[in-house]
């Protein structure tokens, strides 16, 4: 279970208080996870090639994107049952923007190539930013439930 | 009307004339007969009683005196010029949104303005595990879990697009950083997007959540048994043998407790900065 650990960003938590020398010199964040190669992924929607068991969880092959770093709105290509499947980030354990929502799992929903979804329904809060990317995800959109 | 007109300038033209009489005549008069008889005292001078004010204008919140840790500067080469401006601006900001008073472990619901949501407003109700920044950059996490899935957003508290913040629930925790709450069991970070608010008194101290969280089997994002993080609120006997315990405390350094170099008395500061944003407070309100 060995993530790829980004040591680059350790946020300074200073906690001052007024006694002294209770002071904490270290990052109590986890490690800046975003979904790349062989990422093992959620996937949130009712579809059942994304909800039937399997002995290897579905990891990501390849993300479509210029560095190979997938964001919220950002296209991979997954690996499930033995098959290959596009699909489509809606969430990641990375803490990305100030006042966007950091989720705790790396959740995907599962798209055909032209860009349709493959369930009906998607139970999981979806971040409101996907409203204004690039792309036509209005379908995805409009199956989604709860939006955070 | 004009009865009374008339009735009030004869009543003063009246009493000009005993004025104008009395003025005149004291010169003749000599004072000493306007002094009481030898032998009883003068009366004793009684102030009239003073006023109780009930100071209703003042939000019920602001009666306990608390200065948002973010106002405090962290010990760094930087000219405090910096600060003041930082606070002024802090202030002002304050004076359009109430911030209110919230710890780390106090369930907020915040509604921020959001050009993608229906409504154009977005409301998140969570318990706050992390406050960190200081001046205009303060940021604080408010963790929920929605519909099975743990959703965490770090709020900027001075960005012009939080409309409102609530406190639903005033409470402090064992610790101040409750990041371990992500590999705690669900239900200590569940917390329900309909609460009511949980009415707190304004006076006197911040109830404490003496609250010890259960954990998930590990692996855990963190090593929440090691010293280092000092973390009071997790029940390690429910989830680590003593052997295990014993291994995290050989990373303790017990001798950072009297490092000298590490101290930093906030106390004065704090009253300094206190006293200022008061004033500034006062200034812009006259």
């Amino acid at each position: 279970m060995a993530f790829p650990r980004l040591l680059g960003q350790l946020p300074l938590l200073l906690v001052q208080t007024s006694s002294t020398i209770i002071q904490r010199n270290f990052s109590v964040s986890t490690a800046a996870a975003a979904v790349q190669k062989m990422t093992r992924v959620r996937v949130v929607d009712n579809s059942s090639l994304g909800n039937t068991p399997y002995h290897r969880p579905p990891r990501v092959i390849h993300v479509y994107t210029k560095n190979g770093v997938g964001k919220v709105g950002d296209k991979v290509l997954l690996a499930i049952k033995g098959q290959k499947k596009k699909a489509l980030i809606v969430g990641h354990k990375m803490p990305g923007e100030r006042m966007t929502p950091r989720f705790d799992s790396n959740n995907v929903v599962l798209i055909e190539d032209n860009g349709n979804p493959t369930g009906t329904r998607i139970k999981v809060p979806v971040p409101t930013s996907l409203r204004e990317m690039k792309g036509d995800y209005s379908k995805v959109l409009a199956i989604a439930n709860t939006f955070v | 009307m004009a009865v009374c007109a008339r009735g009030l300038d004869k009543f003063v033209a009246s009493l000009r004339f005993c004025r104008k009489w009395q003025l005149q005549n004291e010169r003749l008069f000599s004072t000493s007969a306007c002094r009481p008889a030898a032998g009883s005292e003068p009366p004793k001078f009684v102030p009239p009683s003073k006023p109780v004010i009930v100071d209703k204008t003042q939000s019920v919140a602001s009666m306990r005196k608390f200065l948002s840790p973010e106002f405090v500067p962290p010990r760094q080469r930087t000219a405090p010029f910096k600060f003041f401006l930082e606070r002024k601006d802090m202030v002002r900001r304050r004076k359009m949104l109430n911030i209110p008073e919230f710890y780390v472990g106090s369930v907020l619901a915040v509604t921020m303005a959001d050009p993608n949501a229906s409504g154009k407003t977005n409301r998140f109700v969570g318990i706050c595990i992390q406050r960190g920044g200081k001046g205009l950059g303060a940021t604080f996490v408010l963790r929920n879990i929605v519909n099975g899935q743990g959703v965490e957003i770090c709020y900027e508290l001075y960005n012009p697009r939080i409309q409102k913040m609530e406190v639903l629930k005033l409470e402090k925790r064992l610790d101040d950083n409750l990041m371990y709450l992500r590999d705690a069991l669900p239900e200590y970070s569940t917390i329900d997007p309909e609460m009511k608010p949980v009415p707190f008194s304004p006076t006197g101290e911040v109830p404490v959540n003496q609250l010890k969280v259960r954990m998930r089997p590990k692996p855990w994002s963190k090593h929440w048994e090691r010293p280092k993080f000092n973390i009071q609120g997790i029940r390690f006997d429910q989830c680590l043998t003593p052997r295990q315990m014993e291994g995290a405390q050989k990373r303790a350094q017990p001798w950072l407790e009297y490092d000298m170099l590490k101290e930093y008395d906030t106390s004065k500061l704090q009253q300094q900065i206190l006293q200022e944003v008061e004033l500034t407070e006062n200034c812009r309100t006259m």
